[in-house]
């Protein structure tokens, strides 16, 4: 058997083998690579939450659960860390039943760190059934007719952080972090029925499904995957602990390295293998 | 008039919905806000029926001890531990439910879902392969856009050499353009394409059509 034929027949547990080898030791030994100029989509989104006045309300949807959290939660807490150092209030729904604890997790870790407060600067709304009923519902009947307690049982409207919102006009933005179609569901509804200026935060192999809404200004700005969420990092200037995308971003470079040379050793094996057999 | 009731509240109610879109009346407005309260409403007893037919479904499988029942076993009492503690203690950070939502369900779903990596790094060692034009294209495009989401990772195969410099900073805008361009050319067919197949199915439903919708099977016609 000769070389080329032995690498195609290579155990596939090797393969395993080396993409455990690539993601656990760049996260273990703490080992960062520079992560390159931030993708225009995410600029879009961190320009336009900049200039947003301090007291307007950003909405959050959590519309992903555990499985996608080492992609999408870096997001959250990035783009959530820039609206509350900007004094922009918050607010979280979820349409995903999961994400309402993840909404809770971000709020509490971005609120501790920066000192915001509960109900004052924001709130979690938590969980509502219904998909795109809800969204159009916050659009018609008002956000707190449809989120009438917080994911903790305090009355919407009564909470400070909620004085003044009624429903999409009162809210400067949406961005929607999901793993699943529902973001088609708040361009479709709240943006093209209620001209909601809408971001998304969406995990790397969905970005195709959303690349045509940024051409047609659908969405004002796109946060693409892990990179995303390090780039937007990058742009708030953030390093180390408070940095999981950045961390997260050199064990999938690595990774992505290593399959991109498993793929070009496979072909130049099928190839010359291939020659060979001819002769 | 069990099949005739439904079909007539779905063409009265399909046709209200299609026509208030464009009549930004009151009188329209009014009943459309009571009809999406109400498919609120249908929806959590929608998310009722399917935990139900979920127990029901393990139940029976438990009961017959059949293949792998204690799975289901696995299910029913989790399920039934989180609503008890749920219910029991609530579910804001700090509580039972929470700790445990993070501790077992987190680790679980992120480690079902990291297998993936494996198993594609295996797929696309063994089959991604140029076996033709079209083969090829889709190849070089895939490591193109997949180095373009890591540039940084040309400094570790070519390290900080004019190379790796220059294809760091211009992978990037090459990956940029794929999706942007071709990609979304492709995508825009298929977004048309679905939209169409959307607007003539909901016809076939307003119309009494399709018939799937109201159970006993058959996709529609008469």
């Amino acid at each position: 058997m000769s070389v080329w034929q032995r690498l195609l027949a290579l155990d596939r547990r090797w393969v395993f083998a080396g993409i455990a080898l690539a993601v656990v030791i760049p996260i273990i030994t703490g080992y960062t690579l520079p992560l390159g100029k931030p993708a225009p989509p995410t600029v879009a989104v961190y320009e336009y939450i900049e200039k947003l006045e301090p007291g307007a309300v950003v909405m959050f949807g959590f519309d992903y659960g555990p499985a996608s959290m080492p992609e999408l939660h870096p997001q959250a807490l990035a783009m959530m860390r820039h609206a509350l150092e900007r004094d922009l209030r918050v607010l979280t729904v979820s349409l995903n039943v999961q994400g309402t604890v993840l909404a809770s997790d971000a709020l509490q870790t971005v609120g501790d760190a920066l000192g915001a407060v509960d109900g004052e600067d924001y709130a979690n709304l938590g969980f509502k059934v219904g998909g795109a009923a809800v969204i159009l519902g916050m659009g018609s009947d008002g956000i707190a007719n449809v989120y009438r307690v917080t994911a903790d049982g305090r009355p919407t409207a009564d909470l400070p952080v909620m004085r003044g919102v009624r429903n999409y006009d009162d809210v400067a933005l949406v961005v929607d972090l999901a793993a699943g179609n529902i973001p088609g569901a708040w361009i479709a509804y709240a943006h093209q029925q209620y001209q909601q200026d809408l971001a998304l935060g969406i995990t790397a192999v969905m970005a195709t499904d959303y690349y045509p809404y940024l051409q047609s200004d659908q969405i004002i700005g796109l946060v693409n995957g892990l990179k995303g969420a390090a780039e937007y990092e990058v742009l708030l200037g953030l390093e180390g602990r408070e940095a999981p995308g950045m961390l997260g971003m050199s064990a999938q470079s690595i990774a992505h390295l290593l399959i991109i040379v498993l793929v070009i050793a496979g072909n130049i094996a099928y190839f010359a293998s291939g020659r060979r057999a001819r002769r | 008039m069990r099949l005739q009731v439904p079909l007539v509240i779905t063409f009265l109610v399909g046709l209200f919905m299609a026509v208030q879109f464009f009549v930004p009346h009151e009188l329209a407005q009014g009943p459309y806000d009571a009809l999406l309260a109400w498919s609120r409403i249908v929806g959590a007893f929608a998310l009722v029926l399917g935990i139900g037919s979920l127990l029901r479904t393990h139940w029976e499988k438990m009961r017959r001890r059949r293949r792998d029942w204690p799975y289901s076993l696995a299910t029913i009492g989790s399920f039934l531990a989180m609503c008890v503690i749920g219910l029991g203690w609530g579910h804001e950070p700090g509580t039972v439910f929470d700790w445990v939502f993070q501790n077992v369900q987190v680790p679980l779903d992120a480690t079902m879902f990291s297998l993936l990596a494996f198993f594609i790094a295996s797929a696309a060692f063994r089959t991604f392969r140029a076996r033709s034009t079209e083969a090829t294209l889709l190849l070089v495009a895939a490591i193109v856009v997949m180095l373009g989401r890591v540039p940084s990772s040309l400094i570790v195969l070519f390290g900080q050499s004019g190379l790796g410099d220059l294809l760091s900073d211009r992978l990037p805008d090459i990956s940029e353009w794929l999706m942007n361009v071709p990609t979304i050319a492709a995508k825009r067919g298929i977004i048309f394409g679905v939209a169409l197949g959307s607007i003539a199915t909901a016809l076939r439903i307003i119309l009494g059509i399709e018939r799937s919708h109201l159970g006993g099977g058959g996709g529609g016609g008469e």
